[in-house]
């Protein structure tokens, strides 16, 4: 069977399932202007991280990068690029690799038009004449195979590998069968079933970089000296019945389904036209995860949880599928799919597979996820790796 | 509406099963359930939360306890079929920047 939603084509040829004007500011210090902006201008969001300056080159490249890949992504119709004038990150790359994609860009610069007020003046201005240019694009049939599903679980509990990763699995097998992409992430949580994941791998050179990132992210943790279950799993993973890192993973790892692994992404990367199963470096935390899956270029997240995570993302809109069905009754405003039902007995796992499935085309042709509706979606960041100097 | 008691246990391997069911304390029974849909009666020693495990046999202090059919740790001391396993007798074996270089995995 043929699935198709209803997205936007860009002039690149990706497709959005949403809309948005993106106001970027190009370093934390532009993030009350930006702020003003979006507040100002409906049919705005705005990329409000805490990074761009005062960082050694790799994380300054790494932030330019990043802000690159989310001014790209499929679900940004045109972006505004809010630049201090002194920072560290590259504003003018910045714009130069967007426009590449034939959206509408602009830039403003608050050092040069004379500081705040005139900067909100002026970006205001900007932005309103972005929406107007973009807000009539037209949505148009598409395959689902120009999609890509990231995912992520977070707030985990016990019901979380049992129910609700085994649900995203189930969707991640048909949507790779189906030829579109799929990539997972939250390195931390490979520790103790890295070795099943490094069996999946489609060589052995990707398997080897899946075990080094996964060593990698170990050593950090260990050079700290201390237990690392202190910070991993969380006091909430641990009161959910979560004993270690090992069990936590184990159950992570399940939403990654079953199919073969074709590679790792680095953090700011685009995925671009490659399809199948991908791995993207990125540690668990929400705001740091979800900026990294944005920028991929996903257009959607499948977000599974077992304590309640409500968090969303500006551009990318984020399903919660909950299978802790206690959790599902008590926030049944915030969570999307009710897989603690496969806990009760009553469905089974495919079941609530293509109940979800069914969801992800509707959200893709623009139905509103929870988190969505109540505007929950700040939770944005760039995963640095160097000292803040 | 009574919730049924299950404990439920992921792969034939696993020396460990999830509870899911309120108020599981000593003395209690719970259903014993496997993905291939046997059912066995399982006797509890102590109170377990929703959501946490229970040794479906003994695990010797220093064992691996199994979960997922993959190891999840090791036993910190001696658990006995039916206790509760959580972090008081359950050891993380990985991440360990407390312990001395070689000791984890």
């Amino acid at each position: 069977m043929a699935y198709e939603f209803w997205g936007y084509v860009r002039p690149d040829g990706q497709v959005g399932c949403r809309n948005h004007v993106a106001v970027i500011p190009s370093v934390t210090c532009a993030g009350d202007v930006a702020s003003a902006i979006v507040r100002q201008v409906a049919g705005t969001v705005g990329y409000f991280h805490h990074q761009g300056c005062c960082q050694l080159p790799p994380d300054l490249d790494r932030v330019t990068e990043t802000l690159i890949s989310l001014g790209k992504s499929p679900n940004v119709a045109a972006a505004l690029v809010v630049s201090l004038g002194c920072e560290g990150t590259d504003h003018e790359r910045l714009v130069e690799e967007i426009q590449k994609t034939g959206k509408p860009v602009r830039c403003i610069h608050i050092q040069e038009l004379g500081g705040v007020s005139a900067a909100i003046k002026a970006g205001t201005d900007a932005a309103q004449e972005l929406v107007m240019e973009v807000s009539g694009n037209r949505r148009q049939s598409v395959g689902i195979d120009r999609v890509t599903m990231s995912i992520k679980c977070g707030g985990s509990d016990t019901t979380s590998g049992m129910a609700s990763n085994c649900v995203i699995g189930y969707v991640a097998d048909k949507l790779v069968d189906l030829g579109a992409a799929v990539v997972f992430g939250e390195v931390t949580e490979f520790l103790g079933g890295e070795h099943l994941l490094a069996q999946r791998a489609v060589t052995p050179q990707v398997g080897d970089r899946i075990l080094e990132i996964v060593n990698n992210m170990e050593t950090r943790a260990r050079s700290l000296g201390c237990d690392m279950r202190k910070g991993q799993p969380t006091p909430g993973n641990i009161a959910g019945g979560l004993s270690s890192i090992e069990e936590k993973s184990l159950g992570a790892i399940v939403k990654s389904g079953t199919r073969p692994i074709q590679g790792v992404l680095e953090y700011p990367e685009a995925i671009g036209n490659r399809k199948g199963l991908w791995i993207k470096e990125t540690p668990g935390r929400e705001p740091e995860i979800l900026t990294g899956m944005a920028a991929t270029g996903a257009q959607f997240m499948m977000f599974s949880t077992g304590r309640g995570a409500p968090q969303g993302f500006p551009t990318m809109p984020v399903l919660k599928v909950c299978g802790n069905p206690h959790t599902f009754a008590r926030m049944s405003h915030d969570m999307d799919i009710n897989a603690g039902r496969i806990i009760t007995g009553e469905k089974s796992i495919e079941e609530v597979g293509e109940e979800a499935f069914s969801a992800i085309l509707d959200l893709l042709s623009g139905r509103q996820t929870k988190n969505e509706t109540l505007g929950y979606h700040s939770s944005i960041d760039i995963y640095t790796m160097g000292p803040v100097i | 509406m009574e919730e049924a008691k299950i404990a439920l246990k992921v792969n034939e391997k696993d020396n460990v099963a999830t509870i899911f069911a309120q108020g599981v304390g000593d003395g209690c029974t719970v259903i014993l359930r496997d993905r291939k849909g046997t059912a066995q009666p399982l006797a509890v020693s102590g109170d377990i939360p929703y959501g946490h495990k229970i040794a479906v046999e003994d695990i010797p202090a220093g064992a691996p306890v199994i979960k997922y059919g993959e190891r999840i740790g090791v036993a910190s001391r001696d658990i006995r079929k039916g206790e509760y396993v959580h972090v008081h007798n359950l050891d993380s074996m990985r991440g360990r920047g407390d312990l001395p270089a070689g000791k984890e995995h």
